[in-house]
């Protein structure tokens, strides 16, 4: 099957398995983190049970189709830049990259955007002026779990080719990381996750890099996860995250 | 109201059980599996002889200490993620003392137990010290934790413990929580003394937490930072010494793995994932150490049974980890739940 059919199922997917934490944190006024934690659980465990069901066995058979490496038409032809960023690359990289402006444009260039991040940082300054509080918390989770969808099954189309209990490992905690360390702000994010992507890439193309070759192999895996330590408490100082992020809304209340 | 209140706060989690087993039940009709076969599997799988009991007992262990971890953290009002990285930490520390020392039992086995105790403090304090100095999120920072944990405890055990090789060697009788004794009782199931650790470390957290100055200096700051501080509690030190405390717990538990069931620590590929259950110990068990040993006892039960599932009744072992993240997720939904009983005790005058 075609590899596109599969990212738009799996976002989907996500989109409506978002729902439940979102029926949960909003409408339930649960803890969004405990639901957060029973959502990840749940996941993974719906994920190998169906596997288990339907290949009868641990993980699922391999992709026939999954994405390849392309050339990009004429960018990659021009000289120095095109072999750097648009040769050999994965489609969906620059989706990525694509959606993080998207973000941001929808985000701070929108009346939709302004209302969002408004329910986030003062939801009854935002009631009083007529925005529908929890649609709009709805909108963002199913928005955040569409994003989650898709970046779940870029991972497995393009570097695993499968699905089992260990694919999916602690990619969505270090996505907020990334947030956080990207100070709350779509193209921080992404700057965030391209950082992470180098450091963890270090790790593995290290033997041909003659400055990295001595370095013992643990220093190279550890040394994202320092850095990003490092990072948020030296050179990127205090995050302020939304304000009401985390709290449920209860209308009338203080 | 108060009543109410307590009456809820055991209310609650029975019906979350309940529903959650329920919705197992369902998702086993679904599938096409008899659930009083898979049930009664479960149910072998944890009591059937012997045996079994011993195993579940073994695994309710570290899962009491990571409860208490985490569930020591969210007192403060702290979310400790990272004891699974300070799991890994206290299991190496205790394996290496346990290797490298020669002393006998008396001096040797307690030295074990308070190295990784203070190995899991270590990688606490880290987290408590950004967080009360720098205001960096501890969730960050004890999730990156993790990962260093991870590749530094492979690191050690390949190269210094031994030489290039996967598994240590096994650490000597003195330093070991195992017991002839429990042993021969069970079947030779791997059950050690450990349980006893872990039993004395929740009354030790039921006391910090209940009946001294510590306890109520972290719990004020975890209910209002502000006014903690406006009343004269020093707010640093309260994080710090809350996430080291936790860490300390955690420790422990990897402790339990280390000198109590394997004796030894190998190369891991992935997390213990004993950190990540300790968070829905805490949760079910309402952060407080009864609670916590009870939701220990039943998920160590139902991670033990499930093991039967899959040979007796052809269930896959997944569908515990979707029962016990529904109990977490009707738990963190109580709000429903009350809602729903306070409702029908309404209508019912």
């Amino acid at each position: 099957m075609d590899p596109w059919v599969s990212i738009i199922v799996a976002t989907f997917i996500g989109a409506i398995f978002s729902i439940i934490h979102a029926v949960a944190s909003v409408s339930f006024r649960a803890n969004q983190v405990v639901s957060g934690v029973a959502i990840n659980m749940l996941a993974l465990g719906i994920g190998v049970y169906l596997t288990k069901q339907w290949y009868g066995k641990g993980q699922t058979d391999m992709v026939s189709e999954p994405f390849f490496r392309t050339d990009i038409p004429i960018l990659a032809d021009i000289p120095i830049i095109g072999p750097i960023f648009f040769q050999g690359i994965y489609v969906t990289s620059y989706i990525a990259i694509i959606f993080a402006f998207i973000a941001w444009y929808v985000l701070y260039r929108t009346p939709f955007g302004l209302r969002l991040r408004a329910v986030g940082e003062h939801p009854m300054a935002a009631d009083t002026n007529g925005i529908n509080v929890y649609r709009m918390r709805y909108i963002a989770v199913i928005l955040s779990g569409a994003l989650g969808g898709l970046g779940g099954s870029v991972f497995a189309l393009t570097i695993v080719s499968n699905f089992s209990h260990s694919t999916i490992v602690g990619q969505g905690f270090m996505a907020l990381a990334a947030v956080i360390f990207g100070k709350w702000h779509p193209l921080g994010a992404m700057g965030a996750a391209l950082f992470f992507g180098l450091a963890q890439s270090l790790s593995v193309v290290s033997g041909g890099i003659p400055v990295l070759q001595d370095v013992p192999q643990v220093f190279l895996l550890i040394a994202p996860y320092v850095l990003t330590i490092l990072a948020l408490a030296g050179f990127i100082g205090r995050a302020e995250a939304p304000r009401a992020n985390g709290e449920p809304y209860i209308k009338g209340s203080r | 109201m108060t009543q109410n209140n307590r009456l809820f706060g055991i209310l609650v989690p029975v019906i979350s059980v309940l529903l959650g087993l329920l919705a197992g039940a369902i998702i086993m009709l679904v599938s096409g599996y008899s659930p009083i076969e898979g049930y009664a599997a479960l149910w072998n799988g944890a009591f059937g002889d012997a045996f079994t009991i011993g195993e579940t007992i073994r695994r309710i262990t570290p899962l009491i200490l990571t409860g208490l971890a985490v569930a020591f953290a969210f007192r403060s009002g702290l979310f400790n993620i990272g004891a699974e990285g300070q799991v890994i930490v206290g299991w190496l520390a205790a394996v290496w003392v346990g290797l490298a020392v020669d002393a006998p039992m008396i001096l040797h086995l307690p030295l074990v137990l308070i190295v990784a105790m203070l190995a899991g403090a270590l990688w606490g304090f880290v987290p408590g010290l950004l967080k009360a100095k720098l205001g960096v999120h501890e969730v960050i920072v004890t999730i990156m934790m993790n990962y260093i944990a991870l590749f530094i405890t492979n690191e050690i055990i390949r190269n210094v413990l031994t030489e290039q090789e996967t598994t240590t060697e096994a650490i000597p009788a003195t330093a070991s929580l195992a017991s002839e004794w429990l042993q021969t009782l069970t079947f030779f199931s791997r059950m050690h003394y450990g349980i006893l650790v872990a039993l004395f470390a929740a009354i030790i957290m039921w006391f910090i937490v209940q009946r001294t100055t510590i306890g109520y200096e972290l719990k004020a700051v975890g209910f209002n930072q502000h006014a903690s501080r406006y009343a004269g509690m020093n707010v640093s030190k309260n994080i710090i010494l809350s996430m080291v405390i936790s860490g300390a717990f955690a420790g422990l538990a990897g402790a339990m793995e280390g000198v109590g069931t394997y004796g030894t620590i190998s190369v891991m590929s992935g997390f213990t994932n004993l950190g990540f259950d300790g968070i829905a110990v805490a949760l079910l068990g309402s952060n407080n150490a009864l609670g916590v040993v009870l939701a220990a006892i039943l998920f160590g039960v139902l991670k033990e049974g499930a093991g039967q599932m899959p040979t007796s009744a052809g269930v896959p072992t997944e569908l515990v980890d979707i029962i016990i993240a529904l109990i977490i997720f009707f738990v963190a939904s109580s709000y429903i739940i009350r809602w729903f009983l306070l409702r029908f005790k309404k209508e019912g005058k």
